[in-house]
């Protein structure tokens, strides 16, 4: 028994990983597809049919680069900086309901790695830590640019965390249970917490771009003003895995959102379709649909990206602490004046 | 009209610098338009030309690299009288005449003609004066609608009677159709 579910485990976290990097690889070639068609272009088509081989061209291209370590005291703190990015972005993966449970030969296979009881503070340490992989970064290249980067960053991601929590708090009142599980398990059918947090969904939104460093909150690699960022000095591989990492916590990002906010595996007409096409077929789908709930976020990420240009840093500073903590505050009021009202506890 | 308010082209916009309201200092609306705009891009057609696959369409009057053209017969029209070369302004054209042997008449339509031809295409800038000075018609710029290719040598770009007298398959195709 034990050991079956070690091996159970260890083929689900391994599966996960491997998906994990395959959509971070191929949301670089969705990212410059996306580019191009917004932007009136076909995009990379010259690698394999619809440059479907330009990710594996770019790592090559990035291996059989020059590995170069500027002159740093901080040699060992400059390769632990992606490599901290990396590791954060691939961690989080673990305590995600990638769908309900499959029946296969006999055996009840929960389509999580772990459900630990306290999921969404799980995610929340482990995403704070990535802030980490950036500072370390910039701090140990020995460079102003960088250093600048990396301050701007970690200020930035400090910033947006609290506006993020707040904004997780009010769904959190109304689910009253941190499992990422069993607030999947809430959202049967047609009750996606979107439905009922609108304003709680767009504030988390935001902090994710402004998390994972995206436009209009990529700050941290304003070319114009710092360079490169805070990976100026990093070249061949080690600059792959800041940028990798980058869309790996996009996936990821795009995952928690959908689990959080749109329903995870649910889709209407579950419960009819376990009853009629059995539980794997009815799983299946719900993996399915997670998927495409995820690439829809996806995409939803790289189109903001190719509208908007990036905030200054004050408007950045000013959107956070002024504008989105106010709003969770009030959505954190509203949600817990609606509670008491539903529950006849009000007057 | 006084000079701060007019407007030549009838678009001047004003810009206010009134302090923005809550709402708007979140950007949301601003945004979620902004983002109706790029999604309409994605359906419109793309301005991409796949280049080594397809062409664009040049323009008539578009002048490439040159041909020396044949007659019907197949025979070369040049003459080798140099004026091509005269009125080149960039220098670019020489060439050596030569008498025709009674045996080559059907390679020259004319008695003399170019046995050495050479134009420097690093020196040409396709201004299409040999053309409009050629009495034989014997030089085109506009016939062959390609562009001089890429080359690491200098040599690389003197091109010679190898490349620039018009295929004999072309020249017998161009009579046929013109039969038709």
């Amino acid at each position: 028994m034990d050991q079956a579910i070690i091996l159970e485990k260890s083929i689900f976290i391994f599966t996960i990983f491997a998906i994990t990097m395959l959509a971070a690889m191929y949301s670089t070639w969705a990212e410059r597809k996306v580019a191009a068609w917004l932007q009136d272009r076909i995009g990379p088509n010259r690698a394999g049919p619809l440059g479907l081989l330009q990710p594996l061209a770019d790592g090559m291209k990035l291996f059989s680069k020059e590995e170069f370590l500027p002159n740093t005291p901080n040699k060992f703190l400059f390769v632990a900086g992606p490599a901290i990015s990396m590791s954060v972005a691939l961690m989080t993966s673990a305590v995600i309901p990638w769908g309900d449970k499959l029946i296969i030969g006999g055996r009840t296979v929960i389509l999580q790695a772990t459900d630990i009881n306290i999921g969404v503070l799980y995610v929340f340490g482990v995403l704070s830590v990535g802030v980490y992989g950036i500072m370390i970064g910039g701090w140990a290249s020995n460079n102003k640019f960088s250093l600048m980067s990396a301050m701007r960053a970690a200020s930035q991601m400090i910033s947006y965390e609290v506006a993020m929590g707040m904004s997780l708090i009010a769904l959190l009142m109304m689910s009253g249970d941190l499992s990422l599980k069993t607030i999947s398990e809430q959202q049967a059918e047609w009750h996606w917490n979107v439905l009922y947090q609108p304003l709680g969904f767009i504030i988390f939104l935001v902090c994710s771009f402004a998390e994972t460093n995206r436009t209009p909150f990529d700050l941290a690699e304003c070319e114009a003003e710092l360079i490169g960022g805070y990976h100026t000095e990093y070249s061949s591989m080690r600059m792959g895995f800041y940028l990798f990492a980058e869309y790996a916590s996009m996936f990821i990002s795009s995952t928690i959102l959908a689990v959080l906010y749109f329903g995870a595996y649910n889709y209407p007409g579950m419960a009819w379709a376990v009853e009629h096409w059995g539980v794997n077929a009815a799983n299946g789908i719900g993996i399915a649909v997670l998927f495409i709930k995820i690439c829809a976020f996806i995409f939803f990420f790289m189109w903001v990206r190719w509208t908007i240009p990036r905030f200054r840093y004050d408007q950045l500073m000013r959107l956070g602490w002024q504008g989105l903590i106010p709003l969770a505050i009030a959505n954190i009021f509203i949600t817990g004046v609606i509670i008491l009202w539903h529950d006849g506890k009000l007057f | 009209m006084s000079v701060q308010t007019m407007s030549l082209s009838g678009r001047k916009k004003e810009v206010s610098n009134k302090k923005m309201t809550f709402w708007e200092s979140l950007y949301l609306v601003a945004i979620v338009k902004g983002l109706f705009i790029t999604i309409g891009h994605l359906f419109t057609r793309k301005v991409t030309v796949k280049y080594p696959e397809e062409v664009r369409t040049r323009a008539g009057i578009w002048r490439g690299q040159h041909m020396l053209k044949r007659d019907e017969q197949g025979r070369e029209n040049c003459t080798a009288c140099g004026l091509c070369a005269l009125s080149c302004p960039a220098e670019a054209i020489t060439m050596t005449a030569a008498e025709r042997k009674p045996d080559e008449k059907h390679l020259y339509r004319e008695e003399k003609y170019a046995s050495v031809y050479e134009i420097n295409m690093l020196r040409c800038i396709f201004c299409g004066l040999c053309e409009e000075a050629c009495p034989k018609d014997a030089i085109y710029l506009t016939e062959s609608k390609v562009l001089v290719p890429a080359s690491y040598d200098r040599e690389d770009f003197i091109f010679g009677k190898d490349k620039l007298v018009m295929p004999l398959e072309m020249a017998m195709a161009n009579a046929k159709n013109r039969q038709n």
